[in-house]
């Protein structure tokens, strides 16, 4: 599926290397900046259920963006599925741009927190889920992107101690993993979760289906991570 | 005489009852309060844990799906601790909460440092947008968290205490409210304070003024009574000295003025003991105030 901005351009995956480029102007980016573009291409794409005209919409689904360094692939892709306009992609960073080098709620449409101090967005996410529960709002799930780094945050473990046991299916977290932590056992971002009560699965973060199914997996009764891994950011 | 803090479950237990939107969000502290509460409103009585961070994220996070969080924890957990979540979820996220402390400056003397927090509405004057509410009396307390509750998305601090007033006197959440009229100066007696304030003046011909709502402060009534009173103004709060020293001085830039600024003092006592030892010991008792004001508006105390 791909959306059609106001201007009638369609804009596919293929259009987001184009879209970073206008922020950048380079067309070639660094692992910190594009880790999260298919993550965030698949879920924006196939899974969430969120429009660029009904970002007020009580029902709609909830993506959080914690990890807000490096945020040219959210923007491109938010560009792309026409919550902002390409032509604001060009001015990001400067005084007048709505677009930063960590995003704003209130200056990006679409955007559901500011983030850049890392390890807000998972405990937000909490608060969020308990939310929509205490409102009988059945319907809406709740996504939070962290780094696998982000996750030395401890603010990360009283969010993930708390929502396994609480039962909090409707949240989840993808943890894009491109091994930037310093210090990590392999496969413990998954135990971690685990431990806590949450479904757990481990994927290819570039390969779409492979992140699709794992997105869409279900857990009943449980939250449910996805850790996504990708090339190392030292490699 | 019961308690603000025994004020605070009660209270908000209505809330819950009248107005959907209210949501209590606790990390164990206080949760006793709420057994009722929590049987009647499961999803709206959650307690997290002893996780300070996730108090106020999550707290955060419901104000962003329309809820009216009432976060409660002592000062020390509220504010200092999560600092950051209280400037970054609630502040730059654009979302509200009312936050509701116990334990003030120092409730708990035997408990010592790790429970006093002197330094709360310092703190959060470092951020824009807060509304902090000082009552001097459970009534005054039960009136300024229906007040603070009712007060729409704005974001609001509630700063209970043991200390107290021996009566409650009419709050509206806004003003200064005079209690005596003089002519050789004003004193601002914050919250509890007041009763010693009124106690340490009774000789000196100086205006005494109430405030129990201290963000954002009540400018237009400081300035009214230093029309008659003129521009020594002495501040008697209940946390650091000289928290709003900055706030009556701009009152006052157009004017010549002094500013004297009493609370507790900055340095660790390292003591425990009682709170009068302590409200003693940071010269916040009758007769050292009436030292200290009869000192700086010239009129010494009578040997």
């Amino acid at each position: 599926m791909t959306i059609t901005e106001e201007s009638g351009r369609t804009y596919t995956y293929d259009d987001l290397p184009r879209l970073m480029g206008l922020m950048t102007g380079d067309e070639k980016h660094g692992p910190a900046a594009t880790s999260t573009l298919d993550v965030l291409w698949v879920l924006y794409d196939r899974v969430l259920r969120i429009r660029p005209e009904g970002t007020e919409d009580p029902g709609r689904d909830r993506f959080l963006l914690s990890k807000g360094h490096g945020p040219m692939a959210y923007y491109a892709v938010l560009a792309a599925q026409g919550f902002v306009p390409v032509d604001w992609l060009p001015a990001f960073g400067s005084y007048d741009s709505p677009l930063g080098h960590h995003p704003d709620r209130v200056l990006v449409p679409g955007a559901e927190i500011g983030s850049g101090s890392l390890g807000h967005g998972l405990p937000i996410a909490v608060g969020t889920a308990l939310g929509l529960r205490a409102q009988r709002l059945g319907e809406p799930r709740v996504w939070v992107l962290v780094g696998d780094a982000e996750l030395d945050e401890g603010s990360n473990h009283e969010a993930i101690a708390f929502a396994g046991p609480a039962g909090l299916e409707r949240l989840h977290t993808v943890v894009v993993d491109n091994a930037s932590a310093s210090h990590a056992r392999p496969g413990g971002i998954a135990a971690r979760f685990e431990a806590a009560g949450w479904s757990a699965a481990t994927v290819d973060g570039r390969d779409h289906e492979a992140l699709y199914a794992a997105f869409t997996a279900p857990h009943p009764g449980r939250p449910h991570v996805v850790v996504a891994r990708v090339e190392s950011k030292y490699a | 005489m019961d308690t603000m803090r025994d004020r605070f479950a009660p209270v908000v237990t209505r809330l819950l009852d009248e107005d959907p939107r209210v949501a209590v969000v606790l990390a164990e502290i206080g949760r006793d309060g709420f057994g009722e509460a929590l049987r009647r409103h499961p999803d709206r009585v959650i307690n997290v844990g002893i996780r300070e961070q996730l108090l106020v994220g999550a707290a955060a996070g419901l104000a962003l799906t329309g809820m009216r969080p009432v976060v409660h924890t002592f000062a020390s957990f509220l504010v200092e601790r999560p600092f950051e979540q209280v400037k970054l979820d609630l502040g730059h996220q654009n979302a509200g909460a009312v936050l509701v402390s116990a334990a003030a400056s120092f409730d708990w003397p035997a408990g010592g440092y790790t429970h006093m927090s002197p330094g709360d509405v310092a703190l959060l004057d470092t951020l824009d947008g807060w509304t902090v509410h000082v009552p001097g009396h459970p009534d005054e307390a039960e009136t300024l968290l229906r007040h603070a509750v009712a007060a729409g998305d704005d974001k609001v601090y509630v700063r209970l205490s043991v200390q107290a007033n021996r009566k409650g006197r009419p709050v509206d959440g806004q003003h200064l409210r005079t209690v005596r009229e003089g002519r050789s100066g004003v004193v601002v007696a914050v919250g509890p304070m007041l009763d010693a304030v009124l106690a340490a003046t009774e000789d000196l011909d100086v205006t005494v003024l109430y405030a129990t709502t201290v963000r954002p402060f009540d400018t237009a009534g400081l300035r009214r009574a230093t029309e008659s009173a003129g521009t020594d103004v002495v501040l008697v709060e209940p946390y650091l000295a000289g928290t709003s020293t900055a706030v009556v001085n701009d009152a006052l830039a157009d004017a010549p003025h002094r500013v004297l600024g009493l609370g507790v003092g900055r340095r660790e006592l390292r003591r425990y003991g009682t709170v009068e030892q302590h409200v003693a010991a940071h010269g916040l008792d009758a007769s050292s105030l009436r030292a200290r004001i009869g000192a700086f508006t010239g009129l010494p105390a009578p040997a």
